[in-house]
């Protein structure tokens, strides 16, 4: 059989038609499952920006401030590493005031507000310095809410966002901490992390979903009602005027840590 | 042919070598993957209700992908419950949904994982369900 150039052609275009659109038919028949939806949670607790207000007068001594702590840490099975300081791994930790308002530091300021021991966590900037440094994404501000977030799946360890973040709010695993958290208070329903990825509190992000406060905040709230007291950690939306967060901001006097920097952290003290 | 002996014998080492993997491991027959779905959670379940998130061919073909969707919906677009193509709606959670009927990792997850000598780290994190003895 002969065939000229052009016959040659026309076959060659005609087939090459073909196969494109039988791959594009077969993967429409492929897609047809993945036409499902996804939706949020409507219990899910939902803010335009979430903010956190530590109201120090509470948190005196450390049965005001342990259970928060033991609660988040339990909550997320954070490992409990003491061996070396700098494998320690802190999603919320209590800080001296030097170290947490640094820069206004006053030799003659009264003892009590030197070792009150001030809650520390991370701040969930509005401009947070971790994100813009991420090579891969893994840490990111979520839009709807304004969490900063982290994808465990993404980070790669390479601990720029430590570098990056000026409150230390970031822990590295250094080793792998399943080891370090204890069996008996290791929550099932939560990873843990592996040898060598950045983590840091994630504002309960899994709790809100569900329609819950975030671990620290309901333990704050358990040991006021023992004391008969308010809580010393108050959750709320920045945005919404009418949030407990904002009546406070208007009504008490509040400090940020480091507001100079200019990353808009989303956490407020009263001392 | 100049040094045939030579280069026959040659020939048939070099053969006997190659093919060497198919000799030595053709005796013992790798065994067929068997994934079971008979975990105590999954016959607590009416006969009716025993179904994945989807069918049971997709699962087979695509969970890879699927888990890989749900990952970034729910860490990183804040969506947690999907709606399957018949309507039912289930919670996005490896460790909260799928194992909690699939509480038998060994026998649903690393069976073909291992045949298929592919080693996903879903679990470096993720916690696996205790193992229990059927």
């Amino acid at each position: 059989m002969s065939m000229n150039r052009r016959e040659f052609i026309k076959i060659a275009g005609l087939s090459s038609i073909l196969g494109i659109g039988g791959v594009a038919g077969v993967s429409a028949l492929k897609n047809s499952v993945e036409a499902s939806q996804t939706s949020k949670n409507p219990e899910a607790l939902t803010a335009k920006r979430w903010a956190m207000v530590v109201d120090m007068s509470k948190f005196a001594s450390e049965e005001d401030f342990q259970p928060c702590i033991d609660a988040c840490h339990r909550a997320h099975n954070v490992p409990h590493i003491t061996d070396n300081p700098k494998h320690e791994i802190k999603w919320i930790w209590p800080e001296t005031y030097e170290h947490a308002f640094p820069g206004n530091e006053d030799e003659y300021r009264a003892e009590k507000y030197q070792h009150m021991p001030f809650l520390m966590l991370c701040n969930h900037c509005e401009n947070p310095p971790c994100v813009r440094v991420c090579p891969t994404q893994a840490t990111f501000k979520r839009k709807s809410d304004g969490i900063v977030m982290m994808d465990m799946h993404r980070c790669i360890g390479c601990r720029f966002c430590m570098a990056g973040c000026p409150y230390g709010a970031r822990s590295f695993n250094y080793k792998n901490p399943r080891p370090f958290i204890d069996e008996s208070k290791k929550n099932p329903e939560f990873p843990t992390r592996m040898k060598g990825v950045v983590e840091k509190c994630t504002l309960c992000y899994e709790r809100l979903a569900k329609g819950l406060e975030p671990a620290c905040v309901e333990a704050a709230k358990e040991v006021a009602a023992k004391k008969g007291t308010t809580p010393g950690l108050i959750f709320g939306d920045l945005e919404d005027p009418n949030s407990e967060v904002r009546k406070i901001l208007s009504e008490r006097f509040t400090i940020r840590r480091k507001p100079e920097l200019g990353t808009g952290p989303s956490v407020y003290y009263i001392i | 042919m100049y040094n045939g002996g030579k280069i026959l014998l040659g020939l048939i080492i070099f053969i006997a070598l190659v093919t060497a993997p198919f000799w030595l491991s053709g005796k013992q027959a790798t065994a067929k993957p068997d994934p079971k779905v008979d975990t105590p959670e999954i016959l607590k379940l009416p006969e009716n209700e025993r179904q994945c998130v989807e069918s049971k061919a997709y699962m087979k073909k695509e969970h890879m992908k699927m888990l890989n969707e749900w990952r970034d919906w729910v860490v990183r677009d804040g969506l947690t419950v999907y709606t399957n193509s018949t309507g039912k709606q289930y919670t996005m959670s490896l460790q909260n949904t799928c194992m909690k009927c699939h509480s038998n990792k060994k026998k649903f997850c690393d069976e073909c994982h291992n045949y298929a000598a592919v080693s996903p780290y879903c679990w470096d994190c993720h916690i696996a369900p205790k193992e229990k003895e059927l």
